[in-house]
Protein backbone atom coordinates (compact mmCIF):
# COMPACT_ATOMS: atom_id res chain seq x y z
CA UNK A 1 0.00 0.00 0.00
CA UNK A 2 2.51 2.75 1.06
CA UNK A 3 4.93 1.34 -1.83
CA UNK A 4 1.90 2.12 -4.31
CA UNK A 5 1.65 5.23 -2.51
CA UNK A 6 5.10 6.44 -3.44
CA UNK A 7 4.88 5.05 -6.92
CA UNK A 8 1.49 7.30 -7.38
CA UNK A 9 3.55 10.15 -5.84
CA UNK A 10 6.70 9.63 -8.65
CA UNK A 11 4.72 8.98 -11.37
CA UNK A 12 2.64 12.29 -10.77
CA UNK A 13 6.28 13.71 -9.86
CA UNK A 14 7.65 13.05 -13.35
CA UNK A 15 4.17 13.33 -15.11
CA UNK A 16 4.23 17.03 -13.73
CA UNK A 17 8.01 18.07 -14.06
CA UNK A 18 7.66 16.81 -17.95
CA UNK A 19 4.39 18.66 -18.52
CA UNK A 20 5.58 22.14 -16.09
CA UNK A 21 8.82 21.41 -18.61
CA UNK A 22 6.91 21.07 -21.99
CA UNK A 23 4.68 24.55 -21.09
CA UNK A 24 8.15 26.17 -19.94
CA UNK A 25 9.38 25.40 -23.34
CA UNK A 26 6.22 26.22 -25.36
CA UNK A 27 6.15 30.23 -23.13
CA UNK A 28 10.37 30.35 -24.18
CA UNK A 29 9.34 29.36 -27.31
CA UNK A 30 6.24 31.90 -27.68
CA UNK A 31 7.51 34.67 -26.23
CA UNK A 32 7.76 38.24 -28.26
CA UNK A 33 11.49 38.75 -29.50
CA UNK A 34 12.51 34.97 -29.60
CA UNK A 35 13.26 35.23 -32.96
CA UNK A 36 15.30 37.80 -32.64
CA UNK A 37 19.00 37.46 -32.12
CA UNK A 38 21.22 40.36 -31.03
CA UNK A 39 24.57 38.43 -32.25
CA UNK A 40 22.53 38.42 -35.82
CA UNK A 41 23.35 42.45 -36.24
CA UNK A 42 27.30 42.04 -34.74
CA UNK A 43 29.19 43.79 -37.83
CA UNK A 44 31.95 41.89 -37.03
CA UNK A 45 30.37 37.88 -38.72
CA UNK A 46 30.09 36.74 -42.06
CA UNK A 47 27.51 35.98 -44.13
CA UNK A 48 27.77 32.48 -43.30
CA UNK A 49 28.18 32.86 -39.79
CA UNK A 50 24.82 34.95 -39.72
CA UNK A 51 23.23 32.01 -42.14
CA UNK A 52 24.18 28.89 -39.29
CA UNK A 53 22.91 31.44 -36.64
CA UNK A 54 19.41 32.03 -38.61
CA UNK A 55 19.71 27.87 -39.29
CA UNK A 56 19.63 27.22 -35.28
CA UNK A 57 16.84 29.66 -34.70
CA UNK A 58 14.46 27.95 -37.20
CA UNK A 59 15.70 24.18 -35.33
CA UNK A 60 13.86 25.39 -32.50
CA UNK A 61 10.78 26.29 -34.36
CA UNK A 62 9.12 23.09 -33.59
CA UNK A 63 7.97 23.66 -29.94
CA UNK A 64 8.26 19.44 -29.43
CA UNK A 65 11.60 18.96 -31.45
CA UNK A 66 12.97 21.92 -29.19
CA UNK A 67 12.07 20.47 -26.09
CA UNK A 68 12.80 17.08 -26.72
CA UNK A 69 16.39 18.47 -27.91
CA UNK A 70 16.68 20.19 -24.39
CA UNK A 71 15.28 17.26 -22.86
CA UNK A 72 18.07 15.40 -23.93
CA UNK A 73 20.70 17.55 -23.30
CA UNK A 74 19.40 17.37 -19.65
CA UNK A 75 19.14 13.82 -19.71
CA UNK A 76 23.33 14.29 -19.89
CA UNK A 77 23.21 17.33 -17.35
CA UNK A 78 23.95 19.76 -19.93
CA UNK A 79 20.64 22.43 -18.97
CA UNK A 80 22.22 24.87 -21.52
CA UNK A 81 24.06 28.11 -20.84
CA UNK A 82 22.33 31.66 -19.22
CA UNK A 83 22.06 33.98 -21.94
CA UNK A 84 22.66 36.99 -19.37
CA UNK A 85 25.16 35.90 -17.53
CA UNK A 86 27.41 33.33 -20.40
CA UNK A 87 27.77 30.51 -18.03
CA UNK A 88 26.50 26.83 -18.06
CA UNK A 89 23.40 26.75 -15.96
CA UNK A 90 24.20 23.74 -14.42
CA UNK A 91 27.57 25.79 -12.98
CA UNK A 92 25.29 28.37 -11.98
CA UNK A 93 23.20 25.88 -10.09
CA UNK A 94 25.83 24.53 -8.27
CA UNK A 95 27.65 27.94 -7.21
CA UNK A 96 23.88 28.94 -5.54
CA UNK A 97 21.81 26.11 -4.36
CA UNK A 98 23.70 25.76 -1.36
CA UNK A 99 23.40 29.39 0.31
CA UNK A 100 19.36 29.15 -0.85
CA UNK A 101 19.26 25.84 0.84
CA UNK A 102 20.83 27.22 4.16
CA UNK A 103 18.40 30.44 3.77
CA UNK A 104 15.40 28.29 2.93
CA UNK A 105 16.28 25.61 5.98
CA UNK A 106 17.18 27.78 8.61
CA UNK A 107 14.05 30.48 8.03
CA UNK A 108 11.60 27.33 7.65
CA UNK A 109 12.99 26.38 11.36
CA UNK A 110 12.56 29.68 12.27
CA UNK A 111 9.29 30.48 11.36
CA UNK A 112 7.83 26.77 12.64
CA UNK A 113 9.47 27.64 16.00
CA UNK A 114 7.87 30.99 16.14
CA UNK A 115 4.66 29.59 14.92
CA UNK A 116 4.40 26.34 16.92
CA UNK A 117 5.34 28.47 20.15
CA UNK A 118 2.71 30.51 19.95
CA UNK A 119 0.28 28.19 18.53
CA UNK A 120 0.71 25.95 21.56
CA UNK A 121 0.75 28.70 23.98
CA UNK A 122 -2.49 29.96 22.84
CA UNK A 123 -4.03 26.87 22.33
CA UNK A 124 -3.20 25.99 26.07
CA UNK A 125 -3.77 29.04 27.75
CA UNK A 126 -7.14 29.39 26.19
CA UNK A 127 -6.60 33.53 27.21
CA UNK A 128 -8.29 36.17 25.14
CA UNK A 129 -5.88 38.66 25.35
CA UNK A 130 -3.01 36.37 24.57
CA UNK A 131 -5.00 35.30 21.74
CA UNK A 132 -5.80 38.37 20.16
CA UNK A 133 -2.46 39.44 20.23
CA UNK A 134 -0.94 36.73 18.64
CA UNK A 135 -3.24 36.87 15.97
CA UNK A 136 -2.53 40.55 15.37
CA UNK A 137 0.78 40.02 15.49
CA UNK A 138 0.68 36.95 12.77
CA UNK A 139 -2.19 38.81 10.88
CA UNK A 140 0.39 41.75 10.57
CA UNK A 141 2.99 39.96 9.46
CA UNK A 142 0.38 38.46 6.90
CA UNK A 143 -0.68 41.86 4.84
CA UNK A 144 3.34 42.93 4.68
CA UNK A 145 4.42 42.38 1.33
CA UNK A 146 7.28 39.90 1.61
CA UNK A 147 9.88 42.09 -0.74
CA UNK A 148 9.21 44.74 2.32
CA UNK A 149 9.81 42.56 4.34
CA UNK A 150 12.81 42.29 2.95
CA UNK A 151 13.85 45.17 2.70
CA UNK A 152 13.15 46.17 6.06
CA UNK A 153 15.04 43.17 7.06
CA UNK A 154 18.66 44.93 4.68
CA UNK A 155 17.53 48.32 6.89
CA UNK A 156 17.32 46.43 9.82
CA UNK A 157 20.77 44.31 9.27
CA UNK A 158 18.73 41.12 10.13
CA UNK A 159 19.73 38.26 8.44
CA UNK A 160 17.72 37.22 5.34
CA UNK A 161 17.14 33.90 7.10
CA UNK A 162 14.80 35.50 9.88
CA UNK A 163 13.14 38.03 7.25
CA UNK A 164 12.25 34.02 5.08
CA UNK A 165 11.31 32.85 8.37
CA UNK A 166 8.73 36.26 9.31
CA UNK A 167 7.18 35.56 5.50
CA UNK A 168 6.69 32.16 6.10
CA UNK A 169 5.49 32.15 9.95
CA UNK A 170 2.04 33.45 10.15
CA UNK A 171 1.07 31.33 7.32
CA UNK A 172 2.37 28.31 9.18
CA UNK A 173 0.75 29.86 12.54
CA UNK A 174 -2.57 30.27 11.28
CA UNK A 175 -3.33 26.39 10.31
CA UNK A 176 -1.31 25.67 13.31
CA UNK A 177 -3.42 27.56 16.02
CA UNK A 178 -6.92 26.51 14.16
CA UNK A 179 -5.63 22.63 14.28
CA UNK A 180 -4.69 23.00 18.00
CA UNK A 181 -7.50 24.62 19.42
CA UNK A 182 -9.68 21.88 17.44
CA UNK A 183 -7.29 19.15 18.87
CA UNK A 184 -7.56 20.68 22.79
CA UNK A 185 -11.30 20.72 22.94
CA UNK A 186 -11.46 17.29 21.68
CA UNK A 187 -13.61 15.22 24.59
CA UNK A 188 -10.74 12.91 25.39
CA UNK A 189 -8.40 16.03 25.31
CA UNK A 190 -10.62 17.57 27.94
CA UNK A 191 -10.78 14.37 29.94
CA UNK A 192 -7.51 14.01 30.22
CA UNK A 193 -7.01 17.31 31.51
CA UNK A 194 -9.62 17.36 34.19
CA UNK A 195 -7.72 14.26 34.93
CA UNK A 196 -4.88 16.25 35.48
CA UNK A 197 -2.12 14.78 33.34
CA UNK A 198 0.13 16.81 32.92
CA UNK A 199 0.81 19.34 29.69
CA UNK A 200 3.64 17.83 27.82
CA UNK A 201 1.96 14.25 28.24
CA UNK A 202 -1.22 15.29 26.77
CA UNK A 203 0.54 17.12 24.12
CA UNK A 204 2.83 14.81 23.15
CA UNK A 205 0.56 11.28 23.67
CA UNK A 206 -3.00 12.91 22.62
CA UNK A 207 -2.65 16.36 20.60
CA UNK A 208 0.77 15.38 18.53
CA UNK A 209 -1.15 12.23 17.43
CA UNK A 210 -4.08 13.78 16.41
CA UNK A 211 -2.76 17.55 14.42
CA UNK A 212 0.91 15.47 13.11
CA UNK A 213 -0.50 14.37 9.39
CA UNK A 214 -1.73 17.71 9.17
CA UNK A 215 0.88 19.73 10.43
CA UNK A 216 3.09 17.60 8.12
CA UNK A 217 0.94 18.52 5.25
CA UNK A 218 1.78 22.19 6.09
CA UNK A 219 5.24 21.54 6.11
CA UNK A 220 5.28 20.82 2.66
CA UNK A 221 3.35 23.54 1.73
CA UNK A 222 5.55 25.87 3.77
CA UNK A 223 8.63 24.73 1.99
CA UNK A 224 6.67 25.98 -1.29
CA UNK A 225 5.94 29.50 0.40
CA UNK A 226 9.86 29.33 1.72
CA UNK A 227 11.25 28.68 -1.59
CA UNK A 228 9.25 31.73 -3.15
CA UNK A 229 9.81 33.81 -0.48
CA UNK A 230 13.88 33.13 -1.23
CA UNK A 231 13.20 35.60 -4.60
CA UNK A 232 12.73 38.82 -2.66
CA UNK A 233 14.92 37.86 0.33
CA UNK A 234 17.82 37.48 -1.68
CA UNK A 235 17.51 40.14 -4.82
CA UNK A 236 16.97 42.57 -2.56
CA UNK A 237 19.45 41.27 0.39
CA UNK A 238 22.11 40.92 -2.32
CA UNK A 239 22.42 37.21 -1.35
CA UNK A 240 23.65 35.51 -4.37
CA UNK A 241 21.24 32.15 -4.43
CA UNK A 242 19.17 30.94 -6.62
CA UNK A 243 16.20 33.43 -6.22
CA UNK A 244 18.82 36.19 -6.80
CA UNK A 245 19.14 34.31 -10.16
CA UNK A 246 15.44 33.62 -11.18
CA UNK A 247 15.00 37.61 -10.32
CA UNK A 248 18.13 38.69 -12.51
CA UNK A 249 16.94 36.19 -15.06
CA UNK A 250 12.99 37.48 -14.78
CA UNK A 251 15.07 40.89 -15.95
CA UNK A 252 17.48 40.07 -18.20
CA UNK A 253 14.61 37.98 -19.81
CA UNK A 254 17.04 35.13 -19.84
CA UNK A 255 14.45 32.70 -20.63
CA UNK A 256 16.32 29.18 -20.85
CA UNK A 257 17.86 30.12 -17.18
CA UNK A 258 14.29 30.82 -15.96
CA UNK A 259 13.10 27.60 -17.21
CA UNK A 260 15.52 25.27 -15.76
CA UNK A 261 14.96 27.21 -12.18
CA UNK A 262 11.68 26.99 -13.09
CA UNK A 263 11.38 22.70 -13.72
CA UNK A 264 14.25 22.32 -10.36
CA UNK A 265 11.63 24.52 -7.96
CA UNK A 266 8.74 22.26 -9.19
CA UNK A 267 10.75 19.59 -8.56
CA UNK A 268 11.58 20.79 -4.97
CA UNK A 269 8.22 21.63 -3.84
CA UNK A 270 6.60 18.41 -5.46
CA UNK A 271 9.08 16.35 -3.73
CA UNK A 272 9.03 18.06 -0.62
CA UNK A 273 4.90 17.69 -0.82
CA UNK A 274 5.03 14.04 -1.71
CA UNK A 275 7.03 13.42 1.23
CA UNK A 276 5.18 14.93 3.60
CA UNK A 277 2.49 12.81 2.28
CA UNK A 278 4.10 9.75 2.43
CA UNK A 279 5.49 10.27 5.91
CA UNK A 280 2.07 11.57 6.98
CA UNK A 281 0.69 8.41 5.89
CA UNK A 282 2.89 6.19 7.47
CA UNK A 283 1.61 8.09 10.88
CA UNK A 284 -1.79 7.08 9.85
CA UNK A 285 -0.93 3.87 9.44
CA UNK A 286 0.67 3.49 12.53
CA UNK A 287 -1.72 5.00 14.51
CA UNK A 288 -4.55 2.59 12.80
CA UNK B 1 -20.62 39.60 22.93
CA UNK B 2 -17.26 38.23 20.50
CA UNK B 3 -20.07 38.49 18.17
CA UNK B 4 -21.14 42.15 18.05
CA UNK B 5 -17.11 43.04 18.46
CA UNK B 6 -16.34 41.14 15.38
CA UNK B 7 -19.65 43.00 13.57
CA UNK B 8 -17.84 46.43 14.67
CA UNK B 9 -14.64 45.27 13.26
CA UNK B 10 -16.23 44.16 10.50
CA UNK B 11 -18.39 47.26 9.91
CA UNK B 12 -15.01 49.74 10.77
CA UNK B 13 -12.86 47.95 8.10
CA UNK B 14 -15.92 48.32 5.03
CA UNK B 15 -16.01 52.07 6.13
CA UNK B 16 -12.27 52.07 5.68
CA UNK B 17 -12.28 50.41 2.28
CA UNK B 18 -15.41 52.35 1.03
CA UNK B 19 -13.13 55.44 2.39
CA UNK B 20 -10.07 54.65 0.56
CA UNK B 21 -11.84 54.05 -2.24
CA UNK B 22 -13.79 57.41 -2.47
CA UNK B 23 -10.55 58.89 -2.05
CA UNK B 24 -8.80 57.27 -4.72
CA UNK B 25 -11.31 57.63 -6.88
CA UNK B 26 -10.93 61.49 -6.47
CA UNK B 27 -7.35 61.74 -7.07
CA UNK B 28 -7.96 63.88 -10.00
CA UNK B 29 -9.77 66.62 -7.95
CA UNK B 30 -7.72 65.72 -4.11
CA UNK B 31 -4.13 65.57 -5.80
CA UNK B 32 -2.26 69.37 -6.22
CA UNK B 33 -0.71 67.86 -9.43
CA UNK B 34 -0.92 64.70 -11.71
CA UNK B 35 1.33 61.95 -10.64
CA UNK B 36 4.39 62.67 -13.16
CA UNK B 37 4.22 66.56 -12.53
CA UNK B 38 7.74 67.17 -11.46
CA UNK B 39 8.64 69.62 -8.82
CA UNK B 40 12.63 70.03 -10.20
CA UNK B 41 13.69 71.99 -7.92
CA UNK B 42 12.30 70.79 -5.22
CA UNK B 43 13.11 67.39 -5.78
CA UNK B 44 13.12 64.68 -3.11
CA UNK B 45 11.82 67.67 -0.51
CA UNK B 46 10.45 67.24 3.00
CA UNK B 47 6.74 67.36 3.45
CA UNK B 48 5.36 71.17 3.25
CA UNK B 49 2.67 72.61 3.17
CA UNK B 50 2.72 72.35 -0.86
CA UNK B 51 3.74 68.93 -0.81
CA UNK B 52 2.27 67.37 2.16
CA UNK B 53 4.29 64.14 2.27
CA UNK B 54 7.50 65.35 0.21
CA UNK B 55 8.59 64.59 -3.59
CA UNK B 56 10.86 61.68 -4.57
CA UNK B 57 13.87 61.80 -5.84
CA UNK B 58 12.73 63.47 -9.26
CA UNK B 59 10.36 65.72 -7.76
CA UNK B 60 6.81 64.28 -8.45
CA UNK B 61 4.71 65.16 -5.66
CA UNK B 62 4.52 62.05 -3.15
CA UNK B 63 0.72 62.68 -2.22
CA UNK B 64 -0.15 62.66 -5.74
CA UNK B 65 1.49 59.51 -6.49
CA UNK B 66 0.36 57.88 -3.34
CA UNK B 67 -3.55 58.51 -4.11
CA UNK B 68 -2.90 57.58 -7.76
CA UNK B 69 -1.22 54.75 -7.01
CA UNK B 70 -3.88 53.74 -4.51
CA UNK B 71 -6.65 54.01 -7.19
CA UNK B 72 -4.48 51.70 -9.73
CA UNK B 73 -4.22 49.06 -7.26
CA UNK B 74 -7.68 48.98 -5.41
CA UNK B 75 -9.41 49.18 -9.00
CA UNK B 76 -7.22 46.46 -10.69
CA UNK B 77 -7.17 44.07 -7.96
CA UNK B 78 -10.70 43.41 -8.00
CA UNK B 79 -10.46 43.49 -11.61
CA UNK B 80 -8.17 40.72 -11.79
CA UNK B 81 -9.81 38.91 -9.21
CA UNK B 82 -13.27 39.06 -11.21
CA UNK B 83 -11.32 37.58 -14.45
CA UNK B 84 -9.47 34.73 -11.83
CA UNK B 85 -12.67 34.05 -10.67
CA UNK B 86 -14.37 33.89 -13.54
CA UNK B 87 -11.58 31.15 -15.24
CA UNK B 88 -12.06 29.13 -12.00
CA UNK B 89 -15.93 28.93 -12.49
CA UNK B 90 -14.94 28.10 -16.29
CA UNK B 91 -12.18 25.55 -15.69
CA UNK B 92 -12.84 24.15 -12.35
CA UNK B 93 -16.86 24.16 -12.59
CA UNK B 94 -17.13 22.52 -16.17
CA UNK B 95 -14.37 20.35 -15.34
CA UNK B 96 -16.61 18.93 -12.21
CA UNK B 97 -19.76 19.08 -13.81
CA UNK B 98 -18.35 17.00 -16.41
CA UNK B 99 -16.43 14.48 -14.51
CA UNK B 100 -13.92 11.68 -15.63
CA UNK B 101 -11.09 12.50 -17.80
CA UNK B 102 -11.89 16.22 -18.01
CA UNK B 103 -12.01 16.72 -14.57
CA UNK B 104 -8.66 14.80 -14.16
CA UNK B 105 -7.29 16.87 -16.83
CA UNK B 106 -8.09 20.18 -15.52
CA UNK B 107 -6.99 18.81 -11.73
CA UNK B 108 -3.54 17.72 -13.54
CA UNK B 109 -3.46 21.40 -14.68
CA UNK B 110 -4.20 23.08 -11.59
CA UNK B 111 -1.68 20.18 -10.16
CA UNK B 112 0.98 22.05 -12.14
CA UNK B 113 0.40 25.43 -11.62
CA UNK B 114 0.10 24.85 -7.67
CA UNK B 115 3.14 22.78 -7.52
CA UNK B 116 5.18 26.06 -8.09
CA UNK B 117 5.54 28.92 -5.77
CA UNK B 118 3.59 31.55 -6.38
CA UNK B 119 6.23 34.48 -6.83
CA UNK B 120 8.42 32.66 -9.09
CA UNK B 121 5.27 31.91 -11.69
CA UNK B 122 4.22 35.44 -11.45
CA UNK B 123 8.14 36.22 -12.58
CA UNK B 124 9.08 33.48 -14.72
CA UNK B 125 5.63 34.34 -16.46
CA UNK B 126 5.99 38.27 -16.44
CA UNK B 127 9.36 37.65 -17.72
CA UNK B 128 8.17 36.18 -21.04
CA UNK B 129 6.59 39.36 -21.92
CA UNK B 130 8.52 42.58 -23.26
CA UNK B 131 9.70 44.59 -19.50
CA UNK B 132 10.27 47.98 -21.76
CA UNK B 133 6.57 48.54 -22.77
CA UNK B 134 4.19 51.56 -22.32
CA UNK B 135 3.34 52.33 -18.40
CA UNK B 136 -0.54 51.70 -19.39
CA UNK B 137 0.50 48.21 -21.04
CA UNK B 138 2.83 47.05 -17.66
CA UNK B 139 -0.19 47.90 -15.61
CA UNK B 140 -2.44 45.90 -17.95
CA UNK B 141 -0.24 43.03 -18.21
CA UNK B 142 0.57 42.85 -14.48
CA UNK B 143 -3.17 42.22 -13.75
CA UNK B 144 -3.68 40.25 -16.41
CA UNK B 145 -1.34 38.40 -15.00
CA UNK B 146 -2.44 37.97 -11.62
CA UNK B 147 -5.82 37.18 -13.15
CA UNK B 148 -4.55 34.88 -15.42
CA UNK B 149 -3.17 32.60 -12.80
CA UNK B 150 -4.30 33.31 -9.87
CA UNK B 151 -7.49 30.63 -10.15
CA UNK B 152 -6.15 27.23 -9.67
CA UNK B 153 -6.51 26.96 -5.89
CA UNK B 154 -10.37 27.66 -6.68
CA UNK B 155 -10.76 26.19 -9.50
CA UNK B 156 -9.88 22.96 -7.30
CA UNK B 157 -12.45 23.56 -4.75
CA UNK B 158 -15.14 24.48 -7.72
CA UNK B 159 -14.42 21.36 -9.25
CA UNK B 160 -14.94 19.58 -6.10
CA UNK B 161 -18.13 20.78 -5.47
CA UNK B 162 -19.42 21.19 -9.09
CA UNK B 163 -18.61 17.22 -8.78
CA UNK B 164 -20.96 16.94 -5.97
CA UNK B 165 -23.69 19.21 -7.11
CA UNK B 166 -23.78 16.71 -10.14
CA UNK B 167 -24.77 13.86 -8.56
CA UNK B 168 -27.12 15.91 -6.42
CA UNK B 169 -31.15 15.12 -6.12
CA UNK B 170 -32.09 18.16 -8.00
CA UNK B 171 -29.75 17.95 -10.60
CA UNK B 172 -30.56 14.16 -11.75
CA UNK B 173 -34.14 15.22 -11.30
CA UNK B 174 -33.45 18.41 -13.57
CA UNK B 175 -31.91 15.68 -16.09
CA UNK B 176 -34.50 13.30 -15.83
CA UNK B 177 -36.89 16.33 -16.86
CA UNK B 178 -34.91 16.84 -20.19
CA UNK B 179 -32.98 19.74 -19.21
CA UNK B 180 -29.05 19.20 -20.19
CA UNK B 181 -25.96 20.62 -21.38
CA UNK B 182 -25.26 24.09 -20.88
CA UNK B 183 -28.65 24.96 -19.83
CA UNK B 184 -28.45 22.72 -16.69
CA UNK B 185 -24.58 24.10 -16.27
CA UNK B 186 -26.58 27.39 -16.41
CA UNK B 187 -29.61 27.79 -14.40
CA UNK B 188 -28.86 25.04 -12.36
CA UNK B 189 -25.41 24.35 -11.18
CA UNK B 190 -23.71 27.52 -11.86
CA UNK B 191 -26.04 29.26 -9.53
CA UNK B 192 -25.39 27.00 -6.61
CA UNK B 193 -21.17 27.34 -7.33
CA UNK B 194 -21.77 31.62 -6.62
CA UNK B 195 -21.07 31.02 -2.50
CA UNK B 196 -17.66 29.79 -3.08
CA UNK B 197 -16.96 32.16 -6.40
CA UNK B 198 -17.53 34.80 -4.08
CA UNK B 199 -15.40 33.82 -1.73
CA UNK B 200 -13.06 33.55 -4.17
CA UNK B 201 -13.24 36.72 -5.48
CA UNK B 202 -13.31 38.32 -2.20
CA UNK B 203 -9.82 36.30 -1.16
CA UNK B 204 -7.94 37.32 -4.46
CA UNK B 205 -8.37 40.65 -4.00
CA UNK B 206 -5.95 41.27 -0.90
CA UNK B 207 -3.49 38.85 -2.51
CA UNK B 208 -3.67 40.05 -5.80
CA UNK B 209 -2.38 43.39 -3.96
CA UNK B 210 0.29 41.61 -2.14
CA UNK B 211 1.41 40.33 -5.35
CA UNK B 212 1.60 43.52 -7.25
CA UNK B 213 3.22 45.23 -4.17
CA UNK B 214 5.90 42.15 -4.92
CA UNK B 215 6.39 42.72 -8.44
CA UNK B 216 6.70 46.20 -8.06
CA UNK B 217 9.16 46.26 -5.57
CA UNK B 218 11.50 43.30 -7.66
CA UNK B 219 11.16 46.12 -10.76
CA UNK B 220 8.33 43.73 -12.67
CA UNK B 221 5.43 45.36 -11.68
CA UNK B 222 4.12 49.05 -13.18
CA UNK B 223 6.90 50.41 -15.23
CA UNK B 224 7.14 54.35 -14.47
CA UNK B 225 5.62 57.05 -14.54
CA UNK B 226 2.59 54.97 -13.57
CA UNK B 227 2.48 54.56 -9.83
CA UNK B 228 1.27 51.73 -7.97
CA UNK B 229 1.74 50.17 -4.54
CA UNK B 230 4.76 48.23 -5.77
CA UNK B 231 6.78 50.76 -7.55
CA UNK B 232 5.49 53.55 -4.26
CA UNK B 233 7.10 50.69 -1.93
CA UNK B 234 10.43 50.56 -4.46
CA UNK B 235 12.01 53.92 -2.48
CA UNK B 236 12.05 52.17 0.54
CA UNK B 237 14.94 50.40 -1.30
CA UNK B 238 17.25 53.28 -0.98
CA UNK B 239 16.40 54.01 2.74
CA UNK B 240 19.29 54.46 5.02
CA UNK B 241 17.36 54.26 8.43
CA UNK B 242 13.41 54.07 9.31
CA UNK B 243 13.65 57.39 11.09
CA UNK B 244 15.37 59.13 8.05
CA UNK B 245 12.45 59.76 6.08
CA UNK B 246 9.30 58.14 7.78
CA UNK B 247 6.77 59.34 5.10
CA UNK B 248 8.18 57.02 3.03
CA UNK B 249 6.44 53.96 4.81
CA UNK B 250 2.85 56.03 4.02
CA UNK B 251 2.00 53.72 1.02
CA UNK B 252 2.90 50.60 3.10
CA UNK B 253 0.43 51.79 5.95
CA UNK B 254 -2.28 52.21 3.11
CA UNK B 255 -1.47 48.85 1.64
CA UNK B 256 -1.34 46.78 5.67
CA UNK B 257 -4.30 48.82 6.44
CA UNK B 258 -6.32 47.80 3.29
CA UNK B 259 -5.25 44.21 3.52
CA UNK B 260 -6.30 44.00 7.05
CA UNK B 261 -9.71 45.51 6.49
CA UNK B 262 -10.12 42.90 3.85
CA UNK B 263 -9.19 40.00 5.89
CA UNK B 264 -11.58 41.76 8.47
CA UNK B 265 -14.17 41.35 6.26
CA UNK B 266 -13.59 37.95 4.92
CA UNK B 267 -13.19 37.05 8.70
CA UNK B 268 -16.58 36.60 9.43
CA UNK B 269 -18.10 33.69 7.46
CA UNK B 270 -15.03 31.99 8.35
CA UNK B 271 -15.56 32.20 11.97
CA UNK B 272 -19.06 31.83 11.44
CA UNK B 273 -18.73 28.44 9.64
CA UNK B 274 -16.36 27.35 12.43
Amino acid sequence: MLWRRIARHGFAIVATVLLGGLLSTALVRLAPGFDVDEAQLDPHLNSASVQALRQTRLEQHNIFRFYLHSLQRAVHGDLGTSLSLGQPVSTLLRERAPLTLRLVGIGLLLSWTMAMAMALTAACLRVAAYDALTTVVSGTFLCIPAAVLALLSVLWNVPGALAIGLIVFPRVYRYARNLLSKAYSLPHIITARAKGLSELRILFWHVVPVVGPQLLAVAGVSVSIAVGAAIPVEALCGLAGVGQLAWQAALARDLPLLTNLTILVTLVTLLANSGADVIGHMLRGQEA
Amino acid sequence: MRLRHQNVWRTMACVVLVLLVSISMAANWLAPAGYAKQYREAAGAAPSHDHWLGTDEIGRDRFARVLYGTRISLLLAPAAALLSTLMAALVGGLAGYLGGGWAKAAMAVTDLFLSLPWLFLLITVRAVMPLNVSPLFSVLVTFLILGLLGWTSAARVLCATAGSLRDSDFVRQARASGIRGVRLFWFHVLPNLKPVLYAQFWISIPAFILSEANLGILGLGVAEPMPSWGSLLKELEGMVSVGEEPWKFVPLILLVVVVTSFQLVLSKPEEASA
